[in-house]
């Protein structure tokens, strides 16, 4: 099963676009969401979307072929790092992105309970104010 | 229709940019010096395996002190803002099952040490206090989806969270004043691989494991619909 899933994942068959291809692709389709949807708590999970995208495209900068992940608890890897582990430094950068996107999205969140609490309901489009 | 039709004009020139722009990054080639710099140095200098949690705990401990008060500012602006709306949200529900009562008495215990081994070992294994905190506080949403009857004490919630965020800046004081860096490694670094070694990594890790279980907790609290007939 693994041999298979690493015959499917090598850059033969899908190729490196790949992961900068679902990086673009779900950011592009938050966007989609947060400009087409008309329902807030959708529009809130689109930005979710483009939060991954960017977080997995910053995590697939820091990858190098053929590499493990950046915990050295093995001799050889204690030894020569550099040989066998990928670069940490955007692994770090996007844990802060996490839980600040995780801080977003609830005081997202939490405006639109407001809003349906002003208005009864979530659609944006029977908002007036909102109207675009 | 027409509207549609405009954001999708729209996203095809933004994906066009977008995937312009990453085409010209290689991909799976090393790319930083720093990156090397920290896998080299991270046993020899900080004592820790995990570069990861090195990098985010100690080199970089400072931005991840702004990082635990952003999170600390979002759960009090939401607290802030969702004050008003409590009592109207007050709403009829149905009593949960009793399968879905007793399972989350058991399975809540099981979260908490579960959410503990995460950020108590945060320098071993992935994971840490972000990770581990998120863990507990989904223990306490369990018991709050099943149990109507649930409340967490929003003092003691306040309490724990505050010690919690005093400790991260004692413990970058103490730094400071034996090494003369906020937040240095006063600890000694131990044997690599060891639950105790690492220095200050572990005791920074459960202080913001403790301080995000918390304040999800309240945040999670204040999402929470009150229900009517208590």
């Amino acid at each position: 099963m693994s041999e298979a899933l690493r015959t499917f994942f090598s850059p033969q068959i899908l190729g490196p676009e790949i992961f900068y291809g679902s990086s673009v692709g779900l950011f592009l389709i938050g966007l989609y969401m947060i400009l087409v949807k008309k329902n807030l708590v959708k529009i809130v999970i689109g930005l979710s979307f483009i939060e991954s995208g960017v977080n997995l495209f910053l995590i697939s900068l820091g990858y190098v072929w053929g590499k493990t992940a950046p915990i050295l608890n093995k001799p050889e890897l204690m030894k020569e790092p550099v040989k066998y582990a990928v670069d940490p430094v955007p692994q770090a950068l996007v844990l802060t992105a996490i839980v600040i996107g995780v801080a977003v999205t609830a005081m997202a969140l939490s405006i639109v309970i407001v809003i349906h609490d002003k208005y009864g309901t979530l659609d944006i489009s029977k908002i007036k104010e909102l109207k675009w | 229709m027409i509207r549609k039709l405009f954001v999708l004009f729209l996203l095809v020139i933004v994906g066009f940019f977008l995937a312009s722009v990453v085409v010209s990054v290689p991909f799976g080639a090393e790319k930083t010096i720093v990156g090397r710099y920290y896998l080299n140095n991270t046993i020899g200098e900080t004592g820790g395996v995990n570069a990861v949690t090195s990098i985010v705990v100690l080199y970089r401990g400072f931005d991840t002190l702004g990082e635990v008060t952003v999170l600390f500012l979002a759960a009090t602006g939401l607290a802030a803002i969702l004050a008003n709306t409590r009592e109207k949200r007050k709403k009829h529900k149905e009593k949960p099952s009793l399968i879905m009562r007793v399972g989350t008495d058991y399975l809540f215990p099981a979260a908490i040490v579960f959410g503990s081994y995460i950020f108590l070992h945060g320098h071993l294994t992935p994971g840490g206090g972000f990770p581990g905190g998120v863990v507990i506080a989904s223990g306490f949403l369990m018991l709050f989806l099943a149990q109507w009857h649930y409340k967490a004490d929003e003092l003691w919630l306040k309490v724990i969270e505050s010690l919690a965020g005093m400790t991260y800046v004692l413990i970058g004081l103490i730094g400071l004043w034996k090494l003369g860096t906020f937040l240095g490694n006063f600890l000694g670094k131990g044997t690599p691989n060891m639950l105790l070694s690492a220095g200050i990594i572990p005791l920074i890790y459960i202080v913001i494991g403790i301080k995000v279980g918390s304040e999800m907790t309240g945040l999670l609290q204040n999402l929470r619909e009150t229900t009517e007939n208590e």
